[in-house]
């Protein structure tokens, strides 16, 4: 199910160039596409529509021109208005795609996610649902500091009722965004501001990452490092490095952090009986602890060594770009992780 | 300490476009009764321990809510709060699956699991019942969207208490509408208290219906207990609604008969308000008002006896309900069950 796999299945007749898209706009295809093909679908959030700019980032640019301003709605600075009126759109059959300017500022829009969002299936007992996607982005690099970085993947993680992904590739986002749309429940989609202008092999047109899955994206036997997003380009180039040393390393992109695809990663670990988990987010309390215990669980006789995880400081993201750099997963701190599975001597 | 029934009554002999004929008094009267003889059963079955649930008496508020609903049509959209048995009722939630979820049986509206703060029933239009003051209005602004985008004539009613109106949700929410033009109406509840802190030490407005301005938004204040100011109050404002023309406040003044939560203390409820709350009781009013009208005794009897009859089959429905199946904690988490 990987990238590779979808886009090298057919092979070309001709010596075609394989187009390529940045990440901006296979989430900008996606979104247009559903639009075009369900009135139903709906966009809305701080700047989208096209007399504010199409959006910070552009993924809505032309979208109200095209749809028209009641389907592409330029909110007010109001997140709680925003998501809840996304949520109770969607729980009459309209499939809203709102958009959170920044990830810290779903704090904001606590309330309306997780008490509503997540739960009115379950408290109706399954007569309501709400069909709503929250595009949000954030990322450390860009030198936002402190309010502007954070990966709160994790708090959503936890919440029962919600799906959570991130994409690692353009391909993967405009699939990952197709899936979330169709999707009946609340998804939330977290997009990393520095994969925007990343370019990737174009979808081809239907293509559709499954939510729930994820791809082996390099295949080997010694170690797994397990990812998502980001930090899978991290993963991969690390992976290429270990190689050059004779180390083969698989590395699992799980593209669906909630619900996390246990069979995928358990084949992996159970194939090479090492991991390493990378995240951005901070490593205390983060989803690799999660994925650490299931593995432990499932597979302790099996593991050659014990879980490793590479995640963020514990402390605020800094602004300074001397602190910042330091405050993220380095490709040295992956390889050492990596290393460290392969060195472990077991105790006597 | 706002005046709880100052607004004065209104002659029913008034007649604007939106004056209650007859019959339709008549149906709000009977949503009043179903209301009040509700809330009495609630608080018996409660005080006997055949019924041991957290519940949100709605003594005093019956008229408001039974005026306010009968305005509308039964598919247009309501969100309510933890205090909504009067809403969900006087919308058209069937006594027998409101009084079953809020059993928690698996014969209820959300197969008991949601139970009293989290009553949803899409057949009535009760699309939301949530536990989280001031949460609706956001939601409520969505369904209105909806409707807006898709010219279906739908109005929707949010209900909320006075307390709800100073988080910021509120605030949000009644900008959005307005500058969207929604076809959405604010009712605010006002019980004078929001949980147990009076209005004017929860409040820096005299009205909750000026904070309407802020916004360039219709505000109406009106006397909630007074069921043919409160329905032309409601009937004006829905019919804006589906004329396209915007958001409506309605501050709504009632009376909290009894406290925030049944069972618990509410000497924090100065003894004179609480003893003009009762000598204003607005059911016993109502039924005078009908009385002199030459609506006949035998009549609202009649009604009366109805209502009563269709609460006995509904407890007893409700507790001879089984309760839901364990397997039921795993199922409508999400659409399919996909490994955690």
């Amino acid at each position: 199910m990987s990238t590779q796999d979808q886009t090298m299945t057919a092979p070309a007749p001709a010596p075609a160039k394989v187009a390529k898209i940045s990440f901006v706009e296979g989430l900008h295809m996606a979104l247009d596409e559903a639009m075009g093909a369900d009135e139903n679908v709906i966009a809305l959030g701080e700047d989208v529509g096209d007399a504010q700019g199409g959006g910070v980032f552009k993924i809505t640019k032309g979208l109200s021109t095209k749809y028209g301003v009641n389907r592409v709605r330029a909110t007010p600075i109001s997140e709680q208005a925003i998501i809840g009126a996304a949520v109770g759109a969607a729980l009459v059959g309209m499939r809203p795609v709102a958009e959170i300017m920044l990830m810290n500022f779903v704090t904001v829009a606590m309330d309306q996610i997780v008490n509503h969002a997540a739960k009115l299936r379950f408290m109706s007992g399954g007569q309501t649902h709400v069909p709503l996607v929250i595009r949000t982005t954030t990322g450390v690099g860009v030198g936002f500091g402190g309010q502007h970085s954070d990966m709160l993947e994790a708090w959503f993680a936890h919440v029962p009722g919600l799906k959570v992904v991130m994409a690692s590739n353009p391909a993967d986002a405009y699939g990952l965004l197709h899936s979330a749309i169709e999707d009946d429940d609340p998804v939330i989609l977290i997009e990393n501001i520095l994969c925007y202008g990343i370019q990737g092999p174009a979808p081809t047109p239907g293509y559709r990452v499954p939510l729930g899955k994820a791809a082996i994206t390099r295949e080997g036997t010694d170690v797994s490092i397990i990812s998502y997003g980001k930090a899978v380009l991290d993963a991969l180039a690390v992976a290429e490095r270990l190689a050059a040393e004779g180390v083969s390393v698989e590395v699992v992109d799980l593209r669906t952090i909630a619900p996390f695809d246990e069979a995928t990663v358990l084949a992996s670990v159970g194939k090479t009986g090492r991991a390493v988990i990378v995240h951005e987010a901070v490593k205390a309390y983060g989803t690799g602890a999660e994925m650490s215990s299931r593995i432990h669980e499932e597979l302790f006789g099996q593991l050659h060594a014990p879980v490793q995880r590479v995640g963020g400081t514990y402390s605020p993201v800094p602004f300074s770009p001397a602190l910042e750099k330091a405050w993220i997963h380095s490709q040295d701190q992956i390889t050492a992780a990596v290393r460290r599975t392969l060195d472990w001597k077991k105790p006597r | 300490m706002p005046e709880a029934v100052a607004v004065a009554d209104r002659a029913t002999s008034q007649t604007s476009p939106t004056s209650p004929d007859r019959a339709t008094l008549l149906e709000i009267y009977r949503r009043t009764v179903l209301i009040n003889r509700t809330d009495e059963r609630f608080r018996q079955l409660l005080m006997t321990g055949k019924l041991q649930i957290v519940y949100y008496p709605v003594r005093g508020q019956e008229v408001l809510s039974a005026a306010m609903m009968t305005a509308l049509k039964p598919d247009d959209y309501l969100v309510t709060t933890y205090r909504g048995v009067h809403d969900q009722l006087a919308k058209g939630i069937p006594s027998k699956l409101l009084w079953a979820e809020c059993a928690g049986r698996s014969t209820g509206t959300c197969k008991g699991k949601g139970g009293p703060m989290h009553i949803t029933h899409p057949e009535t239009g009760v699309m939301v019942t949530t536990g989280v003051v001031g949460s609706g209005l956001p939601i409520a602004n969505g369904l209105a969207l909806a409707s807006q985008n898709r010219g279906d004539g739908k109005v929707t009613v949010v209900s909320f208490g006075d307390g709800a109106t100073n988080i910021g949700a509120f605030h949000e929410a009644m900008n959005m509408a307005q500058l969207w033009k929604l076809p959405v109406i604010f009712l605010c509840q006002n019980n004078l208290f929001g949980e147990h802190t009076a209005y004017a030490a929860h409040t820096s407005v005299p009205s909750i219906v000026d904070r309407a301005a802020s916004y360039g938004m219709k505000g109406v204040k009106t006397d909630g207990n007074d069921p043919v100011a409160m329905y032309e109050t409601a009937k004006a404002a829905v019919d804006r609604a589906r004329a396209g023309e915007g958001p409506t406040l309605i501050e709504a003044m009632t009376f909290r008969m009894l406290g925030h939560l049944f069972g618990a203390d509410f000497s924090y409820v100065p003894k004179e308000l609480t003893e003009a709350g009762i000598a204003n009781d607005p059911v016993p009013r109502f039924r005078n008002r009908l009385l002199e009208m030459q609506v006949t005794e035998s009549e609202l009897a009649a009604l009366e006896a109805k209502v009563e009859a269709e609460i006995d089959e509904a407890v007893e429905f409700a507790l001879a309900s089984p309760f839901p199946d364990v397997s039921e904690l795993r199922i409508d988490v999400v659409k399919q069950e996909l490994a955690a």
